[in-house]
């Protein structure tokens, strides 16, 4: 696979026992049409297809997870993209990606290129904001629906920031 | 004076106990079906009214007629409260035929224990089940919705296909008795000395299974499925309304049972009818006896109702309406060729 | 029939199986795209039981995010919780000791066979065959009563903790499981007399469904509806995990891929199970519950990937840790949630009856699709 795809090429490494390959975005969908029709590793199966964010380098890393049924073995395939950029959909190679990647637009707001559906899936259609971005305050959203929904202030402590509970900077809600 | 009695009263008094008798059926249905349905779940059913519940349906009729009168608003009105009553109806005045023993004398007159004998009595009785069916179009098409709407017109579909074979099924009885009336029939089972079931197996089969369907009991009750997509005929009904759609069903059952003891099963004869028994047995033939026979037999056949819905799945419904008319109504037509040749070469010679 | 669509004068009906149904388990919506009575498409809707739990794993520690994944499947939480375990296990580089593992492999199994006799009766009441359901419970309440002696709960187990499990097993417990397991494939031949042979069932179930192995596979099906059409494929077997390589099991396989086969591989997988559990229940080694670890739990950086076969499917979980306590993504890969993309490929064609036939063949579960 280096030969053909060496441009895309970026590292593979082994970390405790599992194999991860990393590739840039560019030919994705041809890496993973290869990974599944290749005959070394024919990884039929696409487990699972996620992505993580990274704020600081203000990226995502969208992870797929392949299986091969006849040689019984895992391979992790990455690939980041910057958070504005789009991404060529795996619905073609393998159809579980599908609602997966709904999955991952839902909640990270990726956008996939020539998906058949790019729906929102868990959330309401009209639903504003993507949950999962490391930036998206969920304290902050429940504050703020109180006071659209009930005309209260809820005097819910929110911070601006990571959503991290440790963080001590307490910002109280202003009118 | 005597035309009187004999014309007015005594049938008054016959009908006002065979009515009082159903109904008082009908409700106990309510409470077996739910105690059935426990023991064969392994649990226990209605414990609390009454000693072991026996008080239930009091409770239940209570609190259907306490409920509030909910009526759609686009729905028409009288047709809506109409058509409940002429599903009802027909399932009760089917017993106007139906022989629950023979003759005794009280006070040196001969009373016949069934209110009449139509000499078309098969006739009447299945011409009386078709107009129940018309209660439950009427009741899909008053609540003007759409789903009630296919609902019923599912049902009705069913009960109608099931009718035919169920209308050939009983043809052999017709042919060996000779006759369409009731008691000849239950008379002529006297005289052979063997109840029609041995003779017409099939023909048995048939009937129930046909009348199962008539009844929209499981497993053929896909139109009234709760698991369904369409909620049935009487998704709008609630409180009394609905209650005399369920009085309906279970008075069908009755009927429908009470038909098969009458055409197979011997009606009010003992098993072995013209077998002398010895002493204090004879008792056993008693007129008074008759409706007990009657009685225990149609238990059994309710007992076989309740049995076969909580143990069977429910059949699609393309694959009930194609039982209907593939297998069952080839299957009647064929019972009755058969019969009719046997008829005519071994029993009608010449 | 004929005469309705005339009335209403539509070919095409677009119809919604709403939230609330008798016979979805759980919140799923489904609209499908009717052509008389023959369904021609349908699309599932869910998300109605969202609750962000991948979210919540990113702001709990890895301790108490435990419990949170109990409340994801919450039929078969122990396997959640198995799951769970082991690959923060696997991040950190313990194992469990084998006391431990032995009482995980015992529980996860049991938790197997409450999950598939649920499976069996809510499929079985929504075919019409009631009796089936309190058969069902009846079985699976000693079962919980197990679990309620063993952790003081039924539903939301918590049982074990990162590193083995906390409670020690009670007195009674191995005579308990003992005469569970002894009873058991009486039980289950019960539930067999009543459906399997039955020409009701069977008319209702047989090519029903039906899904060929090279698109179970493409559309990421697994658990037992992938077996059910013929690829033998369990992760018990394939990756062992726990000590499940000590231990004498099949793996049933159906042929066609329809409801009917998916329903004996159901079955047939029970009474595995309960082999398993005979087998293990004697064996259960001495020795302490909890690894020797830290209190706190703090993982190197890094990410990782462990799958166990939870009775529904492959449950996943892919953990990115940065180095503190609390996990930087947790991801769960659950298995109703790419099970239920298969439904559209399995109802077309179908009558809109055959519908809640294939939602409960696929044995899914909205808490574990919305999250």
């Amino acid at each position: 696979m280096k030969e053909k795809f060496s441009t895309q090429f970026v590292k593979a490494y082994s970390f405790l026992g599992q194999n991860n390959i990393e590739v840039k975005k560019a030919l994705i969908a041809e890496i993973l049409t290869f990974m599944r029709d290749n005959t070394i590793l024919p990884c039929n199966y696409l487990a699972d297809e996620t992505a993580v964010h990274w704020p600081k380098d203000e990226e995502f890393e969208i992870v797929y997870i392949l299986y091969s049924f006849s040689k019984n073995e895992y391979v992790r395939m990455k690939t980041r993209i910057k958070e504005w950029e789009t991404i060529e959909s795996a619905a073609g190679v393998w159809t579980t990606a599908d609602w997966l990647e709904r999955e991952v637009y839902d909640m990270f707001g990726v956008r996939y290129a020539n998906h058949p559906n790019l729906k929102r899936i868990l959330l309401p259609e009209d639903w504003v904001g993507f949950p999962l971005r490391k930036d998206y305050n969920v304290r902050l959203q429940d504050v703020e629906w109180v006071r659209k929904h009930l005309g209260i202030d809820s005097g819910q402590k929110y911070y601006v920031g990571e959503a991290r509970h440790e963080d001590p900077n307490y910002i109280t809600p202003t009118d | 004076m005597d035309f009187v009695i004999d014309n007015i009263i005594i049938p008054l008094i016959k009908i006002g106990i065979v009515f009082g008798v159903l109904s008082g059926v009908v409700a106990l249905m309510t409470l077996a079906e739910r105690k059935v349905a426990a023991f064969i779940q392994v649990r226990l059913g209605p414990m609390r009214v009454g000693p072991h519940g026996i008080l239930q349906p009091l409770a239940d009729g209570v609190k259907l007629m306490l409920k509030e009168d909910i009526l759609p608003a686009k729905a028409d009105r009288w047709i809506f409260t109409l058509a409940p009553i002429i599903a009802l109806v027909p399932a009760f005045i089917v017993f106007a035929v139906i022989p629950f023993g023979s003759t005794f004398n009280l006070f040196g007159k001969t009373i016949a224990l069934r209110i009449t004998d139509l000499n078309i009595g098969l006739l009447y009785v299945l011409s009386i089940s078709s107009i129940g069916i018309l209660g439950i179009i009427l009741g899909g098409w008053a609540s003007n919705s759409k789903y009630p709407l296919m609902g019923a017109l599912r049902s009705a579909a069913q009960m109608v296909s099931y009718e035919v074979a169920l209308g050939f099924s009983i043809m052999g009885v017709l042919m060996i008795s000779g006759s369409l009336s009731l008691v000849e029939i239950v008379n002529k089972q006297k005289e052979f000395g063997w109840w029609f079931v041995f003779l017409q197996p099939l023909g048995f089969i048939l009937f129930f299974v046909c009348g199962i369907a008539e009844t929209n009991r499981a497993p053929f009750d896909l139109p009234e499925a709760e698991s369904e997509l369409v909620a049935g005929f009487h998704t709008e009904y609630s409180g009394f309304r609905f209650s005399l759609y369920f009085l309906a069903e279970y008075a069908n059952m009755i009927a429908v049972s009470a038909m098969a003891v009458t055409l197979f099963f011997g009606g009010w004869l003992r098993p072995f009818p013209n077998v002398a028994l010895p002493g204090f047995l004879g008792l056993l033939d008693a007129p008074l006896m008759g409706p007990v026979w009657f009685a225990i037999k149609v238990a059994i056949f309710l007992y076989c109702y309740l049995w076969f819905r909580w143990t069977w799945p429910r059949y699609r419904y393309d694959q009930l309406m194609k039982i209907g008319w593939q297998w069952l109504l080839p299957l009647a037509i064929a019972n009755l060729v058969a019969t009719a040749a046997i008829v005519l070469l071994f029993v009608r010679k010449g | 029939m004929a005469q309705a669509e005339t009335l209403f004068d539509a070919s095409e009906l677009t119809v919604s199986m709403g939230p609330q149904h008798p016979s979805t388990h759980g919140v799923l919506q489904v609209k499908l795209k009717l052509d008389g009575e023959r369904v021609l498409d349908a699309e599932c809707v869910i998300g109605y039981l969202h609750r962000g739990v991948e979210k919540l794993g990113e702001v709990q520690t890895y301790g108490q995010f435990v419990p949170t994944l109990d409340r994801m499947d919450y039929i078969a939480a122990v396997s959640n919780c198995l799951g769970y375990c082991e690959t923060i296990e696997k991040l950190l580089g313990v194992t469990a000791p084998p006391r431990a593992q032995y009482i995980r492999l015992i529980m996860t199994e049991l938790n197997r066979i409450t999950s598939h006799l649920l499976w069996l009766g809510t499929h079985a009441i929504d075919l019409g065959a009631i009796t089936t359901f309190l058969y069902c419970f009846r079985e699976r309440e000693e079962i919980l009563k197990i679990f309620e002696n063993y952790c003081g709960a039924r539903l939301t187990t918590h049982m074990f903790r990162i590193g083995g499990t906390q409670y020690e097993l009670y007195e009674g417990f191995q005579d308990q499981v003992r005469t569970f397991i002894q009873d058991f494939p009486k039980k289950v031949d019960e539930y067999e007399t009543l459906l399997t042979e039955n020409r009701i069932w069977l008319d209702r179930t047989k090519n029903v469904g039906i899904i060929s192995a090279k698109d179970a596979i493409d559309l990421g099906l697994t658990g037992p509806s992938l077996r059910g059409s013929g690829v033998q494929w369990d992760l018990r077997k394939a990756k062992p995990y726990c000590v499940y390589s000590e231990f004498d099991f099949d793996i049933p396989v159906g042929e066609v891929g329809d409801t009917y086969d998916r329903y004996l591989v159901r079955m047939e997988e029970m009474r595995q199970s309960a082999r398993i559990v005979s087998q293990a229940i004697d064996k259960i080694p001495d020795g302490p519950l909890m690894a020797k670890m830290s209190k706190i739990i703090k993982p190197p950086v890094g990410d990782i990937y462990h799958s166990i076969e939870s009775p529904k499917g492959e449950l996943g979980y892919y953990i990115v840790s940065d180095g503190s306590t609390m996990a930087y993504r947790a991801r769960v890969r659950p298995p109703s949630f790419v099970n239920l993309q298969s439904l559209k490929k399995m109802v077309a064609g179908h009558m809109v009856a055959d519908v809640v036939a294939v939602i409960g063949t696929l044995d899914i579960v909205l808490g574990e699709i919305d999250r």
